[in-house]
């Protein structure tokens, strides 16, 4: 049995179609991310399968529940981190934690095991209000307020969105701990490089799901004919690029410039034109695609 | 009056204490006119309390600076005519149209009448906004929204602008675009102080700071960074200085 089977799945708020016939399954014990910018559909995903919202067409299950018929026994087995701060912050951290444990019917002590390696982390601050922590701290209460009933499927809606890069790489972390003890995770973030901290991602974006795969894998689908680019004038080297008949995208990418060659183009014909034109040390190497290259394309070309 | 006219951004020994905490600490350092300045650092490191003084909003406890030409003791009021501001939180009004928004922030920087329609003209064309000029800015998407507010924070064609996470949340080819606004305008002389989380947005930077518990670790060019500590991404650099932080937010 899959822990969470999405199957044709549409939603739509008025006029804007917020999914669209999403189809997906995730495996038990996976870590599965959803990667896709605001407005893509993530958050209203994340309500249906949380049974907070009812799709206007399709079915979906968690841990084989169905998400209307047995909306009650699902609330039970799953824990959901909204991506907005849901604590109370008039209650303190030891507060919020019993108070959560007290709502699912559970002893903070028979399950302290689960989040212990977290909670560590915050116990020194145990007796303060959760409206005064610090943004990485009120994430990690909400993380083990989530935990504390032992949920067979985690769901995390852009857990990382606006932290630093050095916590999210710890926050990464404790979500490999926890699949470590056989929770389902599913993940939705904004951050194409956290693609690769995943089992399986699927890429969503204006309500559709555009690829689902091993991180690997998608990234290998991206085939050839992707370059980096790159001059003593960067600027000005894109404009010359996107002028080209030879040049199907180019965008900025981090140090250089990604390139897609049309077919049957050599690189060093453009490299030779670009210097004829004026730029100085131009380079034009073979590039790897990563996630946020298909990303970038898929968008492109649907 | 050691007023420094060449540089966009001076500052000396700048500190700001809130009680017996120090958020920002001695820092100091200059930006050229032009330059595309990124100023990095963890969450709690002290980057929006600086960037606060540089624009005026909050005095330093210690510490000299000057922004524009101006002095950032005496001259808050000069300061806030010569520099633009964007944040994440978006200071557009989501009940007026695009184009009442553009003219009412024109208007809140004194722009004459004449000068504001030519200037909204040409940010509206420069954005591609057809239709949705008349449209309620509160329904806009996300990535419109954040262009706009560019437009709008550099409507009186500041010296500086100050970006403060400008991108956050948006999809990959609208985070470019944001991008290219912003070499478009530098491209015509204006000065860019840009925060982000997004380490391949710190590349497009000429130079860059690492603030860590309130002080500058780190500042230099993203290549000499990352020959400096010998790795090949600018995401590892940020891991490598900023892993040592004691504080956060």
């Amino acid at each position: 049995m899959n822990a969470i089977e999405i199957n044709g799945v549409s939603k739509s708020y008025g006029a804007v179609q917020a999914l669209d016939q999403v189809t997906l399954s995730v495996h038990e014990a996976e870590l599965f991310g959803l990667i896709g910018p605001d407005g893509a559909g993530k958050t209203t995903l994340f309500r249906i399968l949380t049974t907070l919202l009812n799709a206007d067409r399709g079915t979906a299950s968690v841990t084989g529940l169905d998400v209307r018929r047995n909306y009650r026994d699902i609330r039970r087995v799953v824990g959901y981190m909204p991506g907005r701060f849901s604590l109370y912050p008039d209650l303190s951290v030891e507060e919020n934690l019993k108070f959560f444990a007290a709502l699912f019917g559970v002893d903070v002590h028979t399950n302290y095991g689960l989040i212990a390696p977290i909670y560590r982390q915050i116990e020194p601050f145990a007796q303060r209000r959760a409206g005064k922590l610090s943004g990485g701290m009120k994430q990690k209460l909400a993380l083990c307020c989530a935990l504390i009933h032992q949920p067979a499927v985690l769901f995390l809606d852009e857990p990382t969105t606006g932290v630093d890069a050095v916590s999210r790489s710890e926050f990464w972390q404790m979500l490999a701990g926890l699949k470590a003890q056989g929770i389902t995770i599913f993940v939705s973030t904004p951050y194409m490089d956290e693609a690769q901290l995943c089992d399986r991602v699927a890429l969503m974006d204006k309500g559709h799901l555009l690829a689902v795969d091993q991180p690997l894998k998608l990234a290998e689908s991206y085939g050839t004919r992707l370059y980096a680019a790159s001059a003593r004038e960067m600027w000005p080297l894109m404009q010359a690029l996107r002028g080209m008949s030879q040049v199907e995208d180019c965008y900025t990418f981090g140090e250089a410039h990604h390139v897609v060659l049309k077919q049957g183009t050599e690189p060093e014909a453009v490299v030779e034109d670009l210097e004829r034109s004026g730029l100085h040390d131009v380079k034009i190497l073979p590039a790897r695609g990563n996630i946020e290259d298909l990303f970038i394309k898929l968008m492109r070309h649907g | 009056m050691d007023r420094n006219d060449r540089l966009a951004i001076s500052v000396k020994g700048l500190t700001k204490r809130f009680g017996a905490f120090t958020a920002v600490d001695h820092i100091t350092f200059d930006v050229a006119g032009g330059e595309i300045f990124g100023f990095l650092g963890a969450n709690g490191a002290g980057k929006t309390t600086a960037m606060r003084m540089l624009c005026g909003l909050s005095f330093p406890t210690e510490g000299k600076g000057w922004v524009a030409g101006f002095d950032i003791m005496k001259q808050s009021e000069q300061i806030k005519k010569h520099i633009g501001y964007m944040s994440q939180r978006f200071s557009l009004y989501d009940d007026l149209t695009v184009v009442e928004n553009m003219r009412l922030f024109a208007g809140i920087y004194g722009m004459k009448t004449s000068d504001a329609k030519l200037r909204i003209d040409e940010l509206l064309s420069q954005l591609h906004f057809g239709q949705e000029r008349h449209a309620i800015v509160g329904s806009l998407p996300l990535g419109w929204k954040q262009k706009l507010s560019f437009s709008v924070a550099t409507i009186h064609r500041p010296e500086i602008l100050f970006l403060d996470e400008p991108t956050g949340g948006v999809d990959p080819i609208t985070r470019r675009q944001f991008w290219e606004l912003i070499y478009s305008s530098v491209n015509e002389g204006m000065t860019v102080f840009v925060t982000t989380h997004y380490m391949d947005e710190a590349e497009y930077c000429n130079r860059l700071s690492v603030m860590v518990d309130g002080q500058i670790k780190a500042l230099n060019t993203p290549k000499e960074l990352k020959l400096q500590y010998g790795v090949d991404t600018m995401d590892e650099v940020f891991r490598r200085i900023a892993r040592g932080a004691t504080r956060s937010e």
